[in-house]
């Protein structure tokens, strides 16, 4: 890329992370720098590189080289820019990425290699020129100035080995070429951008830094499936990338990228628009999707037909997820063997996975398909928060399950991790160290999928409902010695008897937790004790008579008045009246306060 | 399924009586567009905060859609909501990351400040108190958002802090 300095550019990652942990504050000041003038820089904007752990970010430019400092909140980015800029010293504590040096937080890099993340984190994602010196629309206009086939284009993505990165996996080339052979003038490519799993955010992410890039990939599956228009349907809790698509959007078609004959085609012509979602889970699946853009309450229906054949008003429509389509120019640009160059033998390029939990380095990642998830967790993680032991990692979301420690040599592809009985899914990566209770985090994903059952199948609407009963009996320290077999005998039922995705797949953080973490249900059962002393109606607190100094700090927050003592005596709490809020064992300074 | 939202609408008498006559500008705006109806739904509660169940009688006369299926459309959807809310809204995030990271204690907390249920909304209508799943800011769980700001990195006492803020703000430009 090509890019003229005439002065330093000092770049604000303004993600909604980054604006979150007040990268927003931190373009003020700057701004305000400016206007004071006491320093001269261009100042710009980028959105999320990743590093989220270290938001706000910025990064100084010049002729030479470049330096990412993290933390960089608006009482703290003075500092570092006023001895970068004028002194010309790099504020080493701060910077954590360098061309020139190795800084702190080189390892969270290393071993990534970006793909459909390619320019997020380098442009301003609010400008066309900017993403076009980065390679925005170079594919799309190949195809026509090279008067490359519909065909042609299908057996790239065919050979380039994409599948899927909405969680389902399915070969992209093979699901075009499906809409491809569905006969009809009007045809439809919907972008799914419902990131239903919480705890993702890939597709947020991508949308937020990239638009054009998932513009580009809608064009060119238009064009090669036969398609006229392009519906995007984005969740509603995402504003900030719903600003940015239609701001690019805009662009695009001002440019006549998008609209009637781009790029000098002859027969094609294409337009954009985003739908936004109304907060549904189950919307993400393919059938419901099509419902809620139809305006219709959210719920999926049989197939065959698919949507290739029938799908946005009866017409044959191509869905992908975000990332599958960011992922398209740069396999129509780079060539499909240089995509399938990395990965596995059946998962080819690259995925990218949000880590969060506790994890050190909580953000975005994108690596090769084929890494170990202790890779994953450990080199590019940076590990355990404070240096708390691993125990488990959710995939998949409400539809995946956790893979534990032990498993942690599983190499990350579609495979690989269906036979741990999790799924990869969307790429949520939810890592969970000894305080999380596994029988918890269950209940908590039965709770989602329960609340989010569209209501149409009976083992998914009432099934789900009697297998979180169960589970909360269990955590309430009522669990029956029968509730094991009948959760097991649940779940296979409401698996087998489900129509869509969401009842097929409900079951699956009971299964794996069940599967890996059976003693810690037994825990609860019989012994009527949570391991990680989570389930709050199994924890009993008393005070050790050996370290209480009698400060009757604990007796005063005691919400139920439940703790006895007079000063410098030895305190004890009534039992009968705990309620196990746990708020002494929050105030005691002296540790003394004991949980079991 | 989200029985427990299917609800009347309750009317505090803080919120001033919505002016439906706004609506008209919507409708202009969706006219003989198909699919139309949920734009339709979020374009009122954007107006008012919440669907007045007057408006659902105006949506169906405008589209011809009776008015029970329109009902079974915003009872799907978590937007949308059929009570008026507090001026501002707190959405706590209760997605995945945000639970592993004890979301519980943000809520729980300003359950405590506020004396409101969840889904409650505090007596002068200031507060309205809602639990979400994710906000696509897992990297900073435990996260909430008020209004456009989004919080993270929160613990219970922060998040407390935010709100005795908020009002103490507005408290001082009101004199
Ligand atoms: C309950 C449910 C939720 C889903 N949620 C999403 C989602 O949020 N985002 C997504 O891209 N795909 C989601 N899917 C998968 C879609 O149905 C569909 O397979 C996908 O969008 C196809 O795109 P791909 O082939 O590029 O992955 C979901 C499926 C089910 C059953
Ligand atoms: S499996 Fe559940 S969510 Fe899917 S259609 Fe049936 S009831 Fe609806
Ligand atoms: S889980 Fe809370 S922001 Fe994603």
């Amino acid at each position: 890329m090509i890019e003229t300095y005439t002065k330093p550019k000092v770049i604000v990652g303004l993600g909604s992370c980054g604006i979150a942990a007040g990268a927003a504050k931190t373009y003020d000041k700057l701004q305000k720098m400016l206007q004071e003038g006491t320093l001269d820089f261009e100042l710009s904007r980028t959105s999320c590189i990743g590093m989220c752990y270290k938001e706000p970010l910025v990064e100084i430019r010049d002729k030479n080289s470049w330096v990412l400092y993290g933390d960089m909140t608006a009482d703290k980015v003075e500092q570092t820019i006023l001895k970068h800029l004028s002194k010309g010293q790099v504020d080493k504590e701060n910077a954590v990425s360098a061309r020139d040096f190795k800084a702190t937080e080189e390892d969270f890099f290393d071993g990534q290699v970006k793909i459909a993340l390619r320019n997020c984190g380098h442009i301003d994602p609010e400008s066309l020129s900017e993403a076009e010196e980065h390679g925005a629309y170079q594919a799309i206009r190949a195809i026509f100035d090279k008067k490359i086939s519909g065909a042609e284009v299908i057996q790239s993505v065919l050979d380039s080995g994409l599948r899927g990165r909405g969680g389902g996996g399915f070969p992209t080339g093979l699901k075009w070429r499906f809409a491809a052979q569905s006969e009809n003038d009007e045809k439809y490519i919907i972008c799914n951008a419902d990131e239903g799993d919480p705890g993702a955010f890939m597709d947020r992410s991508l949308l937020e830094g990239d638009p054009h890039a998932v513009l580009e990939g809608m064009m060119i599956g238009g064009y090669a499936i036969g398609a006229q228009t392009g519906v995007i349907y984005c969740r509603a809790e995402y504003p900030l990338a719903i600003k940015r698509l239609n701001i690019a959007i805009a662009q695009a078609k001002e440019k006549g990228y998008l609209g009637k004959n781009p790029f000098g085609s002859e027969a094609f012509s294409f337009d954009i628009y985003v739908k936004e979602g109304a907060g549904a889970f189950v919307c993400g699946e393919e059938t419901a999707l099509i419902a809620s853009i139809e305006g219709q309450r959210g719920m999926p229906r049989k197939r065959p037909p698919f949507p290739a054949v029938s799908g946005l008003w009866k017409k044959p429509t191509n869905i992908n997820n975000v990332e599958t389509w960011a992922n398209i120019p740069w396999i129509i640009h780079n060539g499909p063997a240089a995509y399938a160059a990395y990965g596995t033998e059946k998962s080819k390029g690259t995925k990218v996975f949000a880590l969060t939990g506790k994890i050190r380095n909580g953000g975005l990642v994108e690596v090769p398909m084929g890494i170990t998830i202790n890779d994953i967790i450990f080199k590019l993680g940076g590990g355990i928060q404070g240096g708390k032991k691993f125990k488990a990692v959710q995939l998949g979301g409400p539809s995946g399950g956790c893979i534990p420690a032990e498993l942690g040599d599983t190499c990350v592809d579609y495979d690989s991790v269906n036979a741990t009985g999790a799924i990869m899914g969307s790429g949520g990566m939810v890592v969970m160290d000894e305080t999380t209770c596994m029988i918890d985090l269950a209940k908590f994903f039965l709770h989602f999928t329960q609340d989010e059952s569209c209501g149409k199948c009976t083992f998914c609407r009432i099934g789900t409902k009697r297998m979180l009963e169960i589970l909360e009996r269990i955590t309430e320290g009522k669990g029956k010695e029968s509730d094991i077999e009948l959760l097991e005998n649940l779940a296979f039922q409401i698996k087998n008897n489900s129509l869509c995705g969401l009842g097929q797949t409900a079951p699956n953080p009971v299964l794996t937790t069940l599967k890996y973490f059976k003693a810690e249900y037994e825990a609860h059962i019989f012994d009527k004790k949570c391991p990680a002393k989570v389930c709050k109606p199994l924890l009993k607190y008393s005070i050790n008579p050996d370290t209480c100094t009698g400060c009757m700090v604990c007796g005063k927050k005691c919400p139920t008045n439940a703790i006895d003592g007079d000063r410098k005596k030895v305190h004890v709490i009534n039992q009968s009246m705990c309620i196990q809020c746990g708020e002494c064992f929050n105030v005691c300074r002296f540790d003394a306060v004991i949980v079991e | 399924m989200r029985i427990h939202r299917i609800a009347q609408e309750k009317v505090n008498g803080l919120q001033p009586e919505a002016d439906l006559t706004q609506l008209e500008a919507l409708f202009t705006r969706y006219r003989n567009k198909s699919g139309s109806l949920i734009p339709l739904l979020q374009g009122t509660q954007h107006m008012f905060g919440y669907i007045p169940s007057k408006a659902f009688e105006m949506i169906a006369e405008e589209t011809n859609i009776p008015v029970a299926d329109i009902f079974g459309v915003a009872t799907f959807y978590a937007q949308f909501r059929l009570h008026p809310v507090g001026k501002n809204v707190i959405k706590v995030c209760h997605g995945t990351a945000c639970h592993v990271q004890n979301a519980n204690s943000i809520t729980d907390a300003i359950k405590g400040e506020l004396s409101v249920k969840d889904g409650g909304t505090t007596e002068d209508g200031f507060f309205t108190l809602e639990s979400v799943a994710c906000l696509g800011c897992c990297s900073l769980a435990p996260v909430m958002m008020i209004g456009e700001n989004t919080y993270g990195k929160l613990t219970g006492k922060a998040s407390v802090k935010v709100i005795r803020e908020l009002r103490k703000e507005n408290s001082s430009n009101n004199q």
